[in-house]
């Protein structure tokens, strides 16, 4: 058994004494007889390190979907994570840190999540941005609940065009607040919000679920005739040459921050970004740090407007997050800082570029088609003469995660195929060319 | 050329000088390494963006050098308290050493290059990873059923009190609240406002436990369920908890277990035994993830069999040929998170489950509990226990005897940042004044727990004077707290222009 334990036997003995017991078991006499436990928990003893390393190499060995070569995204993507990355994210330092409760003790943190935050607000071209919530999902759910908040109005129209799995994740939540969440359909690719007559929010996302280029300028119509908030599900990669939320009139913006230096690690943990206009900031869920100074004048950062926060409104919070994503976060300041200004731009382009000759190939295989003629930018939907569930699976054979199932609200299946920076032409190449044999 | 007037970026920092942000070390056109070459056409972005679509401003993101970057990042870590420096002896917090075997587990490329779309037959040592823990944590808490979903320990407050409201209306009730004690942590009213509930306050008595009459008096036809840490924020266990059990199910409602605290009962009583239909788990507290300075965490929640129909999904199951495959409950509350979950969170608890096995887990419980049995007896005349007596994983001491020198919890905590430790949670629960609520954890060895008496005992002899202005020793002195709220700079671009 591996234990992590220090005392030895005798410490133990004197620790007894000193607290007047006489064996380990007396420390539990509080609690009731009947409750106690016999016979020990039932799962298996301890092992060394050793053969817990093998065990958990055993499992990684079954994961045969590591080496397929990605052409999925879906709201996870393959961005390459260079080795500084790695090498800082993974500094204990900022691993085994608590929350930065005590700032005198956590500049390390604190520092981080402000320069996270500067970088977030500037990329959505909004003023403010929180210290990281769950992930791109349950960051859409607060925003929600802060858009219904500030508009006083529980209807949210929300775009079809919205990943499906975010549209579950947001309907589960609003069981307990009792939003109504009306879904606007897309109409070839877009969405339609010539229906939408009220809300108080309306939920757009930018490039959506089939990649496209949707019509953000539309949503934001219908929010100001509307008099809703206007939120923008937006990709942080995608934009580094779009138009950034606050261009389109955003008041919230939220985004997966998951291409930022962390792996596709099976979903999580992802870094939920959340950014909005600075009239909302004493309704932003989570934690903000804030930039102030110490006794002497020396610059300091401490988190800040903590009576929006849980532990101290209580049943009054508007969120109720706590713990969140700090780590996640860190590591996408420091990716961000790696790529850069040029360097974030240049791997939107390099995955528009890869895109779109991946696009013109596929679209070139017989019976292989479009399933929405519209502008897309990192990733793109196709019809299919066999089921797309079916074409994972034979591409899965031949070496590739051929991408994600989906639909496209009008009752025609497809596949959403995705193609980041790390994808060369000859890993295109060899795709299309599998493609062309499973789709036959 | 002239050179900027910004700091060099790798020069070291010296003593309490303060780091400069990255946008102050950026110089316009430097940058890190290249991409991976593709050999794909090299079209524009005007090419590839339509006009109506681009960005007319570039991000302002911050220019320079890998090397620079390094300097910065490893000049913020130095300026960084953290459980590898020293001890955390911080109430509720559970901050536990985290073996290095779990990090090394959760950097397998077998794991972390998995894309979460992947078909379960490509993706089975994850399913069967997460399947066993499930099945770990349903063993150890005494429970039917788990979802591994929930990313915090405040989400799994959540996706319990909707599994409570899906419970309720499955058998075609209303109920409108949630009864939790003046003990509770700030999390559970907040969840309770946000599962559609409203809050009703029981007290704690003069044991420090909840009050059994004073909660049969809110016991009614309105209650959905109560909120129980157990042992309760005052590191005593609920001994009334079968009688409390009881008068909950009477009455068709049900128990919810926070987990915050479950470091303390590991193989010792599990919450099923307890009674409880509903529990959630920090496994970034009692399972070793480390905390990331405030998350990734996990807050799995497992059920008991009448909850079980109504568990986020999908699930894992094994399959009648041996093989794993997601499966989602019929009556389903729907997805709780945008995949399954802070997937490699779980690598890193199940991976310490399996070293420790039900052995270590005992053990683990027995540390934690001696430890702070043992702190408190030696700080009894340090500060004042209001509640003197055995407790469990924590205790809560307070600095009421030091009132009269106008010395209060704060200054305490601050003071004792100069002895080289992190601050206790102070200030919590809210039932005690002046309180320090201390949780020393089982890796602390004997040795450690004395030292951090005597420097408890060192910043307790201390003048308000000197204490006042505490830390000394820190990065930064005494943050001002106040003017970052009154003056909000949250941003770069934000500060007052010059």
């Amino acid at each position: 058994m591996a234990h992590y334990v220090p005392h030895t036997d005798r410490e133990i003995a004197a620790m007894l004494e000193f607290t007047g017991l006489s064996s380990l078991d007396e420390l539990f006499d509080c609690v009731p007889e009947a409750l106690r436990l016999a016979g020990g928990l039932d799962i298996p003893a301890g092992l060394s390190e050793f053969d817990t390393a093998a065990e958990m190499e055993r499992l990684a060995g079954l994961n045969a979907g590591a080496d397929l070569i990605c052409f999925a995204g879906g709201g996870a993507y393959d961005h390459d994570v260079p080795s500084a990355v790695r090498r800082l994210a993974g500094r204990t330092e900022f691993v085994t840190a608590y929350t930065p409760y005590q700032p005198e003790v956590a500049q390390g943190v604190l520092q981080a999540l402000f320069e996270y935050q500067t970088m977030v607000a500037r990329l959505s071209g909004l003023e403010i941005a929180n210290a990281s919530l769950y992930d791109g999902a349950t960051a859409l759910v607060e925003a929600v609940n802060l858009a219904v908040a500030a508009s006083g109005r529980e209807q949210v129209e929300m775009s079809d065009g919205v990943h499906r799995l975010w549209q579950d994740v947001v309907q589960t939540f609003a069981a307990g607040t009792g939003h109504d969440i009306v879904r606007v359909p897309l109409r070839d690719g877009v969405t339609d919000w010539s229906n939408v007559r009220e809300a108080g929010a309306v939920v757009v996302q930018y490039p959506n679920r089939l990649g496209v280029l949707d019509d953000v300028a539309a949503a934001a119509k219908v929010a100001r005739d509307t008099g809703a908030m206007l939120i923008v599900a937006f990709d942080p990669v995608a934009a580094a040459v779009l138009k950034s939320p606050g261009e389109w009139g955003a008041d919230i913006a939220v985004g997966e921050g998951q291409p930022f230096g962390t792996p596709m690690s099976f979903g999580g943990p992802y870094l939920g970004l959340f950014a909005s206009r600075l009239e909302h900031v004493r309704r932003i869920p989570g934690r903000l740090v804030g930039e102030t100074a110490d006794g002497e004048g020396r610059r300091a950062f401490t988190t800040t407007l903590r009576t929006r926060e849980q532990d101290i409104r209580r049943e009054k919070a508007s969120s109720n997050v706590c713990t969140n994503q700090t780590l996640i976060a860190v590591t996408a300041m420091i990716q961000m800082g790696w790529l850069g200004k040029e360097g974030l731009v240049d791997v939107a382009t390099q995955c528009a570029r890869g895109t779109r000759y991946a696009r013109e190939a596929l679209l070139g295989i017989e019976g292989v088609t479009a399933l929405v003629d519209a502008p897309v930018l990192r990733e793109f939907a196709v019809a299919t003469p066999v089921p797309p569930d079916v074409v994972i699976e034979r591409m899965a054979d031949e070496g590739f995660l051929a991408g994600t199932a989906t639909d496209d609200g009008q009752g025609n299946d497809g596949l959403v195929i995705a193609v980041t920076e790390k994808r060369t032409k000859a890993e295109i190449d060899s795709f299309v060319a599998a493609f062309e044999k499973v789709v036959r | 050329m002239s050179i900027g007037a910004g700091r060099a970026s790798s020069a070291p920092v010296v003593g309490r000088e303060i780091e400069p942000t990255i946008f102050e070390l950026s110089v316009d056109g430097r940058r890190a390494g290249p991409l991976r070459t593709t050999n794909t056409p090299e079209w524009s972005v005007d090419e590839l963006v339509p006009s109506e679509h681009r960005r007319v401003e570039t991000a302002r993101l911050p220019e320079v050098s890998e090397r620079d970057l390094v300097a910065h990042t490893t000049r913020l870590t130095h300026r960084q308290y953290s459980v590898d420096l020293g001890a955390y002896p911080l109430g509720s917090c559970t901050m536990k050493y985290n073996p290095k075997l779990c990090d090394e587990a959760a950097g397998l490329r077998g794991f972390g290059n998995v894309h979460p779309a992947t078909p379960a037959a490509y993706a089975q040592g994850w399913l069967e990873l997460l399947g066993t823990l499930g099945e770990s944590l349903c063993a150890i808490t005494g429970m039917a059923a788990v979802t591994l979903a929930p990313p915090a320990g405040a989400s799994g407050e959540l996706t319990g009190l909707l599994l409570m409201r899906a419970y309720h209306e499955g058998v075609g009730r209303q109920r409108t609240k949630v009864i939790i004690p003046d003990s509770a942590h700030g999390t559970n009213p907040a969840s309770v406002t946000l599962g559609g509930y409203e809050t009703v306050t029981v007290p704690s008595d003069a044991r420090g436990l909840v009050d059994l009459d004073a909660l049969r008096e809110k016991l009614d036809d309105d209650v959905a369920g109560i909120m129980l840490t157990n042992p309760n924020t005052l590191g005593l266990f609920e001994s009334d908890i079968t009688e409390i059990a009881a008068a909950v199910h009477e009455v068709g409602a049900l128990l919810y277990y926070d987990g915050a605290n479950l470091n303390a009962i590991l193989g010792v009583t599990r919450p099923g035994d307890m009674g409880f239909d509903i529990v959630h788990m920090n496994l970034h507290k009692t399972f070793a993830v480390p905390h990331g300075g405030g998350g990734p965490g996990a807050g799995p929640v497992a059920v008991g069999p009448r909850v079980a129909e109504f568990l986020p999904g999908p699930l894992p199951v094994r399959g009648e040929n041996g093989t794993w495959e997601w499966f989602s409950p019929e009556r389903s509350i729907g997805r709780v998170h945008g995949w399954y979950g802070n997937a490699l969170a779980l690598v890193r608890a199940y991976s310490y489950i399996v070293a420790n096995g039900s052995d270590g887990l005992r053990r683990v419980a027995e540390g934690a509990v001696l430890n702070a049995n043992w702190l408190r007896h030696r700080l009894r005349g340090t500060f004042d226990i209001p509640y003197d007596r055995p407790n469990m994983h924590e205790f809560v001491a307070a600095a009421t005897n030091l009132k009269a020198n106008g010395v209060k919890a704060f200054d305490i905590a601050k003071g004792l940042l100069d002895e080289g430790f992190h601050a206790p949670t102070m200030y919590f629960p809210l039932i005690v004044p002046e309180a320090l609520m201390i949780e020393p954890t089982e890796t602390e060895s004997l040795e450690t727990l004395e030292e951090l008496a005597q420097a408890f005992e060192r910043v307790a002899a201390k003048s308000a004077d000197h204490l006042t202005h505490a830390p000394y020793n820190t990065p930064v002195g005494r943050v001002d707290e106040a003017r970052a709220a009154r003056q909000l700079i949250a941003t770069e671009d934000m500060r007052p222009k010059q």
